[in-house]
């Protein structure tokens, strides 16, 4: 059952991303990635990620597409026709998925139990976890109590990240405002 | 959309619904999914929503701009005092079992504390960059 709710999702991410290359209106665009970012939401529920899908779907299917779309208020709403020139930057890409397809070969077969990832310490966030901190969620006890810096640092990124983006939209208050709207409408 | 009634109405039914089940996102994510992440941007989605709605001004009457904007300097440094308690008692930085009485208590505290720092710098970030979006685009 899980494999053909899978294979739907998989399907229907597919067709949505051939959508959002055709697509030229950048409208049609923010909604068709909404709905890309909802199956992705899926799929991760179906990989019982639950933390991601909810992650997922309020970020990348909700307030980013508001963001894109207060975006697209300020910007126009319909892409470039693309540069008659494509050879170069579709051999790049063609090279690039080679690259990364090579790359996926060393690693190790997807769900394996002998992974490195899953025999370094996550056997012992997942069995200590409950003795250790009595947090039944494994994800919140891995990103609070063992690794509570890391999640300082990550919650730092979101606010130097956030600084940079107000520095860059906010406009510039001058000390003498006045010289400021005579610029505005010369 | 100041004549949209079904839009307004239901906005004002579904609003308190979105805000407690950020509550439960943050106050519930030791024992089910979710943390200080996702119930920030539910609660800033949900004042977004009331700002698409019913209007920018009415937004930004609720959380003022720079209200939003301290939020996120705010969020940081309530996680980061979440570790000094454990300094003063000579344990690791972010150790929570000195928070209260039993460690598992603590560690409890601990969780819903630096979440609420969390929670208020995504939301304060997330708000704030709407509000300056849509004041560049007037």
């Amino acid at each position: 059952m899980e494999l053909y709710i899978n294979m739907v999702l998989l399907t229907l991410l597919a067709a949505v991303t051939v959508a959002i290359i055709r697509q030229r209106n950048l409208f049609g665009v923010v909604v068709l990635a909404g709905a890309y970012s909802f199956l992705m939401a899926s799929v991760m529920l179906v990989l019982d990620a639950v933390d991601v899908a909810m992650t997922e779907a309020s970020v990348g299917a909700g307030v980013s597409t508001v963001f894109f779309l207060a975006t697209l208020h300020l910007t126009r709403s319909m892409e470039l026709k693309p540069a008659p020139r494509f050879l170069v930057p579709a051999g790049f890409s063609i090279l690039l998925v080679v690259i990364l397809i090579y790359g996926t070969f060393d690693l190790p077969a997807f769900g394996l139990a002998t992974a490195p990832v899953h025999v370094h310490v996550a056997p012992h966030y997942i069995s200590q976890s409950i003795p250790e901190t009595t947090v039944p969620n494994v994800v919140t006890s891995v990103l609070g109590s063992y690794r509570g810096f890391d999640t300082l640092g990550e919650t730092t990124v979101v606010f130097t990240a956030a600084l940079g983006v107000l520095l860059l939209l906010r406009r510039r208050r001058r000390s003498s405002d006045q010289s400021s709207e005579k610029d505005a409408t010369e | 959309m100041r004549l949209d009634l079904i839009l307004r109405i239901t906005t004002k039914l579904i609003l308190p619904f979105i805000i407690v089940f950020a509550l439960y996102v943050h106050f519930h994510a030791d024992f089910g999914p979710g943390g200080g992440f996702q119930a920030g941007v539910i609660i800033a989605g949900m004042f977004i929503l009331y700002a698409i709605i019913f209007g920018n001004f009415a937004a930004r009457q609720v959380v003022p701009q720079p209200v939003a904007e301290a939020m996120v300097p705010l969020g940081v440094i309530i996680f980061a005092t979440a570790g000094l308690p454990a300094l003063m008692f000579n344990e690791n930085y972010l150790n929570y079992n000195v928070l209260a009485s039993h460690p598992e208590h603590g560690q409890h505290l601990g969780l819903i504390w630096i979440e609420a720092g969390v929670i208020i710098t995504v939301a304060g970030s997330m708000l704030s960059i709407f509000y300056a979006l849509v004041e560049r685009g007037r």
